[in-house]
């Protein structure tokens, strides 16, 4: 039963389709594809002072090439079905019918006037879309009637800013001087790139010649370079906690570390490297395995990596910085050498090459909160994440017993010793868990980087300036570090370039060592060597 | 222990053995690389007499390394950067010694005229001039190395702490020597020199004179920094490695020792690059990246570190076995630089100098034995 009823509605829909596109009449359809642009440009502004809905099909069909005429008989030509344009009825095409020729300004005039008509319609999406496509297209004298009557009749908030955008730009190159006022001074509420164009357009040497208009024009165009640059602002704001997410959850693992042994990890990076070919290693298998679920791959990931990370952290303690305890010098050279040969294991592994790693879909596209500002999905959910291993982390230090063992061994080694705590069971597994967190960053920076075997080498100065500054053994310092030294920096680069900014923030770095030679929160104590 | 190797250098048979290497540098070399037919048996041919050179540029760095780490404990991780500075200033005058041979015909080096440049930058002034030159390989280094010490060593940054600095500083510095803006050729860096003091510079002959300058300076070298770790300024060094608060608490101040040694220890390394560049012809910034400045601590911990020659030995060691490798089988070099850093620092503290004294010990001990039976 269901068939039938599913064809008698697309059968009536496709009736309705076909009757909407013959309400213009014969001879406005034919001034509409004959004659030079100026004539037929005439002629579909009428349409538009009509603001009739119904012409939207007929328009598109000679925006899409498919219109031909013989004489007096229009056809529109579907693929291999043709009707005649002015009965409606199916015909044959003849022969000698001639195509409809539309240059590049005609049809751009026809897709505005079908954007205009669109503003009628009843969906609030195709209004909105119609008035977009406005504001990108030259503003043409010929619409404003309409685009007064659908900004009257709006109620969306957002469509009818853009419409009043839209005929702000068409009014300010009207004849009437107080109307090109009006405009100019309303193209300046909005920080829109496209006003701003508008607006400096009107200030060439063809363009306005009245000086108390030229004079709001300048002023408007301040409002707006006031409001995009407000915009930049933010947006650096938003770069900058991005990196200093990553920064954060680089530095981590490294914080722990330190604060626990005493040494510097070198391998730190390549432990990220792996963790990131870990993610290419999940989403590999999810490709021949999993097709279906290959969106959900990142999910897991992210416990694969830490624990394959936290393996290899472990298995260098035991062969390596076991046995330097106490040397953290040599240990920093040995863990040298162990990230040499990790990213050459690598090389061998994997080639030389970057491998690709794919986002997962719902981490592309982004929030456009302005025309200048916009926030891919990547990087915030990069933020939620770091959020999420520091809350994890916190939780681990602060509530388990490992956590325990891990603050009591980093505040005295030889007083938790002396209780009955196996400092070295304890090393090897705050080792593992800093490991892992570095292989937690190496899924975030796969997600936005490339992956290749010197992809920590990158990270390895930054994570540790980010040490330098909070400070050992603290979580709060190592989080605040990277949280400034990520927005000071795209602050930085913003003003001096990327270069000279990692420049000014070494120096800063130096200098605010001379002020606090532990870092920002260090432990206050009388302990001496 | 440290003492007894430091008192190496004393002995008759010590001096006998520098003795045998200026000669082999001065006479031995010149003449078998010169006078012996090239398909005699003894005879050194030019890609041995270059990389030689460059080995005895490595090796001035070594021992620069020493004087802060073996006997300062200080490590750093930024030598590089005044090695390759060193490098840069002398670089400076070569490019100005091309004069109007570049491929534009102007007189500015190829990569200004390629930037549009119509003048050289104010830092370019009078290094035309090659003992303005000379100077400023002495002095910019020196400088930079006095006020990054100061800085660092008065707030008392030590450890690991200050390696990671020095390391993020020689980083610094090759990001901006990467820029063209900066006025260093970018990325290429100096290149295709022509002559030095109006000789060309690509002959063997020259080749020959630097390899023995070189060898000239690592003696002079030696020798002063002999002096200085067996001057009481040198025990105070040592002091300072073994017990810093210690020595402060004995009413020294560390801030001037650390300084003076750390300064002159760029100093060497900037020599070291001066020499080094019109020998391979080319200094670029990635002689500035941490991986090359860690390599340079290598060396000096699998010769030995604080016995001054054991540093030499180690750059010898690790760079002549890196330029066979990386011929023979480059993809198998990372696995055994790594291995290299990993088994010097786990069984070998003191290195392949002290292994040799630790043999000597036991035989010693062994034979003492025997007589006292």
């Amino acid at each position: 039963m269901n068939l039938p009823k599913y064809l008698v509605a697309t059968l009536i829909s496709l009736l309705m389709f076909i009757g909407h596109a013959f309400a213009l009449t014969a001879d406005q359809k034919i001034t509409l594809i004959t004659g030079d642009n100026e004539l037929r440009i005439g002629a579909l502004s009428k349409v538009a002072e009509s603001s009739d809905t119904e012409a939207i099909p007929y328009l598109q069909a000679i925006s899409d090439d498919q219109v031909k005429i013989k004489g007096k008989q229009i056809f529109i030509v579907n693929d291999s079905d043709v009707i005649d344009a002015i009965t409606g009825k199916a015909v044959e095409l003849p022969d000698d019918a001639e195509d409809v020729v539309n240059n590049n300004q005609m049809r751009g005039e026809i897709d505005a006037t079908i954007s205009a008509l669109n503003l009628f319609s009843k969906e609030t999406k195709i209004r909105l879309d119609a008035a977009k496509a406005l504001l990108d297209a030259d503003p043409s004298a010929g619409r404003l009637v309409l685009i007064k009557k659908a900004e009257q009749q709006e109620t969306d908030s957002a469509v009818k800013q853009i419409l009043f955008q839209v005929r702000a730009a068409i009014e300010i190159n009207s004849e009437d001087k107080a109307t090109r006022l009006a405009a100019a001074k309303q193209l300046g509420e909005s920080a829109n790139p496209g006003n701003k164009q508008i607006l400096s357009s009107r200030l060439g040497p063809d363009g306005e010649k009245d000086q108390e208009v030229v004079a709001e024009i300048k002023h408007s165009l301040n409002l707006i370079q006031g409001h995009m640059a407000i915009y930049d602002k933010l947006g650096q704001i938003f770069t900058g906690i991005s990196l200093g997410s990553i920064l954060l959850l680089a530095a981590l693992g490294l914080a722990v570390t330190y604060g626990l042994m005493g040494v510097i990890n070198m391998a730190h990076g390549e432990m990220m490297m792996i963790g990131a070919y870990a993610t290419f290693v999940i989403q590999n298998l999810f490709h021949h395995y999993l097709p279906g679920a290959f969106n959900w791959y990142l999910l897991a990931a992210i416990p694969f990596a830490f624990f394959v990370t936290a393996i290899v952290g472990i298995i260098i303690e035991r062969l390596v910085l076991r046995h330097l305890y106490g040397r953290p010098l040599e240990t920093l050279l040995a863990t040298w050498g162990v990230s040499l040969m990790l990213m050459q294991l690598v090389r061998t592994i994997f080639g030389a090459q970057n491998v690709e790693v794919e986002n997962p879909v719902w981490m592309s596209g982004g929030i456009e909160l302005a025309t200048n500002l916009i926030l891919p999905n990547n990087r915030i959910y990069i933020i939620g994440f770091a959020v999420f291993v520091l809350f994890a982390m916190w939780m681990l230090i602060t509530k388990t017993r490992l956590g325990l063992f891990i603050r009591a061994v980093t505040q005295n080694r030889a007083m938790a010793s002396c209780t009955g705590v196996n400092t070295r069971k304890v090393d090897a597994m705050a080792f593992g868990l800093g490991s892992g967190i570095a292989g937690l960053a190496g899924v975030a920076l796969s997600q936005i980087g490339n992956v290749g075997p010197a992809l920590g080498q990158g990270y390895i100065v930054d994570s540790f300036m980010v040490v330098v500054l909070g400070g050992v053994g603290q979580l709060a310092g190592a989080v605040y570090a990277a949280m400034g030294l990520g927005i000071v920096s795209k602050f930085l680069e913003g003003i001096a370039g990327a270069v000279l900014a990692k420049i000014f923030v070494l120096v800063i770095i130096i200098i605010f060592i001379q002020k606090r030679p532990q870092g920002l929160f260090a432990f206050k104590g009388r302990s001496i060597d | 222990m440290k003492i007894k190797q430091l008192s190496a250098l004393y002995d008759s048979k010590s001096w006998l053995m520098l003795t045998a290497f200026v000669g082999v540098i001065c006479v031995l070399f010149p003449i078998c690389n010169m006078l012996v037919p090239a398909d005699s048996f003894f005879h050194i041919s030019d890609y041995t007499v270059a990389l030689s050179g460059k080995i005895l540029c490595y090796a001035i760095v070594a021992l620069a390394i020493d004087l802060v780490w073996g006997y300062t404990g200080i490590l750093s991780l930024g030598h590089g950067l005044f090695f390759a500075l060193g490098g840069y200033a002398f670089g400076m005058y070569l490019m100005r010694q091309i004069g109007h041979d570049g491929s534009y015909h102007s007189s500015l080096p190829d990569f200004m005229v390629f930037l549009d440049w119509k003048a050289y930058p104010w830092y370019w002034e009078f290094t035309d001039h090659f003992w303005y030159a000379i100077l400023l390989v002495l002095v910019v280094p020196a400088l930079l190395a006095f006020i990054f010490g100061y800085f660092a060593f008065r707030s008392r940054i030590k450890g690991v702490y200050f390696s990671i600095i020095t390391q993020a500083m020689t980083y610094a510095f090759m990001l901006l020597f990467f820029r063209n803006e900066t006025g260093f050729g970018g990325n290429n860096g100096f290149t295709d020199f022509k002559r030095v003091l109006g000789v060309a510079i690509a002959t063997p002959n020259m080749r020959l004179i630097l390899f023995m300058m070189t060898g000239v300076t690592l003696i002079a070298l030696l020798l002063l920094s002999k002096a200085i770790v067996s001057s009481k300024f040198g025990k105070v060094l040592t002091a300072i490695r073994d017990a810093e608060s210690r020595v402060m608490f004995s009413g020294y101040n560390p801030l001037h020792y650390k300084l003076a040694i750390w300064t002159f220890s760029a100093m060497l390394c900037a020599i070291a690059g001066a020499l080094y560049v019109p020998q391979v012809g080319i200094i670029n910034p990635s002689e500035m990246s941490p991986s090359n400045s860690i390599e340079i601590a290598i060396w000096a911990a699998v010769g030995g570190r604080g016995t001054l020659i054991g540093p030499l030995v180690g750059a010898a060691f690790v760079n002549g076995i890196k330029s066979y490798f990386t011929e023979a089988f480059p993809e198998y070099w990372l696995y055994f630089l790594g291995l290299l850093f990993i088994l010097s620092t786990l069984y070998l503290p003191t290195g392949v100098l002290g292994l040799i004294d630790r043999i000597k010990e036991k035989r010693l001990s062994k034979n003492k034995e025997l007589e006292s039976l």
